[in-house]
């Protein structure tokens, strides 16, 4: 099955532009007439839905920062009827606050729907057999991959994070095609494999892999598909645009990102121009058909480079090339989102502890750790190292709360750690090789 | 102070090579003599507790190196070869609700002397001193403050 929905994935530009622009006016005048946040920004701004009249006009309306989804916590930015939300997930915020996305039945289907058309640009069909070992539950991650799966009329085996052992017995005792996961975790599936004795190449069907939902270089790339025998593919998303939305097709240069379900922009992050077409800048993602919780303009932190040029596969829907960075500094530990801001947020409910703190990020076989070095305040230092354990405790049970992931907690003197403000980068240590 | 505690000077000590030697050579250079000497370790970190000549000097030259002190009043006991005698102070501590946090020892040259440190020192040293005053350490000549 070459395309999913053949009529959508088959458009040329200039129709996928046309009809973007159909979308984007319709967004917009939902959005102003339903969503009291949006109506506000954009008569903040000075701009009806009607004066949207060519593509580039989106550059007109407001932009949307992740500081309004924690303002707008938990539902300020859902439009009515509120009814009609059918469910939500929930992705971690730069500080202790999460984010609420909620979904419309239709915003499920066309989630669906945008992760179909993916897989199945990457060969898959209904003779397939996914396995999804990303995580299920507020996590967008495993759901997405699931609906998606069954969507295409392929089997989905919703195997779930974590038993490497059984992952490996399942892709050996039923006809596993694909595995969705981590890049990371698709390592450690290989690792686990071989020590297991088996080989994913010989004694199983392993073909694809559609990994993830954290940064990954081409070196890594051609280590999973050398060691695992399969093809990699890139899969893009995030829980505020949905959940995972679009992957590389099978000429694996880019990844497609459907003109009918969004419409991203890259700019220069100094001067918020637009960049030319290939150009590297900031992606700015506006969701042109999504109902309960739509984003206009979304600064979603990734920097990246859009390509039209037409694809090998003969799709026309622009392609995210390379991932480069980051806006911002959130670091991916074990797939999940981490902000340092974050752990300081964290750290001012400790009153034992300063606000200064290092996070050191490294890879220990095929899995991520984190080390957080925090300072002691100089008043709470005591010999009787029970009192001392105990605000190590504190400080690593409260992370682990807010962050979803173990983190090693070490205690320093004060004023042992650079001050914070006026060495960001020191803050983090990042150690792995991607 | 009474003539049987010491004063115990304790570093916090993070797990990293060299760290020991910034706290010894700091002492050394002030011409601070270290008399006993003990690490408790957790995750990640530890606490060096030493008992030095001189607590106020070693106190500001640790301080110096930016490291975090903390005192604490230990007392001294001398662990004679006697049946009994650390039976007895501990039962006097317990009748008065006092605990033990923890202990080590030091050798003097002839004697082994025992440091501890107790929950509340200032009810626990009249008691001992009553009852077992052999035990308890003539600690003058040791520090001086
Ligand atoms: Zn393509």
């Amino acid at each position: 099955m070459p395309f999913f929905n053949h009529a959508i994935e088959t458009l040329r530009r200039s129709e996928i532009e046309e009809m973007q622009l159909k979308l984007l006016r319709a967004q917009a005048r939902r959005m102003y007439e339903r969503s009291p946040f949006y109506h506000a920004r954009m008569r903040e701004v000075e701009v009806m839905p009607d004066d949207i009249t060519r593509l580039d006009d989106v550059r007109r309306l407001p932009t949307t920062k992740k500081t309004d989804l924690r303002d707008n916590y938990p539902d300020k930015l859902f439009v009515p009827p509120l009814e009609k939300i059918v469910r939500y997930h929930v992705s971690s915020g730069t500080t202790g606050q999460p984010t609420v996305v909620a979904y419309t039945r239709n915003d499920i289907e066309m989630w669906s729907e945008s992760l179909a058309r993916a897989f199945a640009s990457t060969g898959m069909g209904e003779s397939d057999v996914i396995q999804v070992a990303n995580g299920y539950g507020l996590f967008s991650g495993g759901m997405g991959m699931h609906y998606a799966g069954e969507k295409l009329g392929a089997t989905v085996l919703p195997a779930g994070t974590g038993n490497t052992r059984r992952q490996v017995q399942f892709m050996m005792d039923l006809p596993v095609t694909c595995i969705a996961c981590t890049p990371s975790y698709m390592l450690q599936i290989a690792e686990v494999a071989q020590s297991m004795g088996v080989s994913l190449q010989d004694d199983t069907r392993l073909e694809r892999g559609i990994l993830g939902a954290e940064p990954w270089s081409d070196s890594m790339k051609a280590k999973i598909e050398d060691e695992a025998g399969i093809k990699a593919y890139n899969c893009y998303g995030a829980s505020e645009l949905s959940g995972p939305l679009f992957t590389e097709c099978e000429a694996q240069d880019g990844i497609h990102v459907w003109g009918d379900m969004a419409l991203v922009e890259i700019i220069d992050p100094d001067t918020g121009e637009a960049c030319a077409d290939g150009e590297k800048g900031e992606m700015i993602v506006t969701m042109l058909q999504k109902e309960a919780m739509p984003l206009l303009r979304y600064r979603i932190g990734d920097m990246s480079s859009l390509s039209w040029d037409p694809c090998e596969c003969g799709r026309e829907h622009p392609r995210l090339m390379r991932l480069t960075g980051r806006v911002d500094d959130m670091m991916v530990i074990r797939g999940i989102n981490v902000f340092p801001s974050q752990v300081e947020h964290l750290l001012y409910e400790v009153p034992e502890v300063g606000k200064n703190f290092q996070i050191v990020v490294d890879r220990v076989g095929n899995l991520d750790t984190m080390l957080i070095k925090v300072e002691l305040e100089p008043e709470a230092f005591t010999d009787d190292i029970l009192k001392l354990r105990h605000i190590n405790r504190q400080v690593a049970d409260g992370l682990k709360a807010v962050l979803n992931i173990k983190v090693e907690v070490q205690l320093v003197g004060p004023g042992t750690l650079p001050k914070g403000e006026s060495e960001k980068a020191s803050r983090v240590i990042d150690k792995r090789v991607m | 102070m009474s003539l049987h505690e010491l004063r115990q000077i304790s570093v916090l000590l993070e797990n990293k090579a060299g760290r020991l030697a910034v706290i010894a050579g700091a002492l050394q250079e002030n011409g601070v003599n270290i008399l006993a000497f003990t690490i408790a370790e957790a995750e990640g970190f530890g606490v060096v507790r030493i008992i030095v000549d001189d607590p106020a000097k070693a106190r500001r030259s640790l301080e110096a190196q930016g490291l975090a002190v903390t005192e604490n009043r230990m007392m001294a006991l001398r662990m004679l070869d006697e049946p009994g005698g650390l039976y007895g102070i501990s039962r006097i501590l317990g009748e008065q609700d006092i605990n033990m946090e923890y202990a080590y020892a030091f050798n003097r040259p002839g004697k082994a002397i025992l440091i501890l440190k107790v929950t509340d020192i200032n009810t626990a040293l009249p008691r001992i001193e009553a009852s077992y005053p052999e035990f308890l350490e003539e600690c003058s000549g040791y520090q001086h403050c």
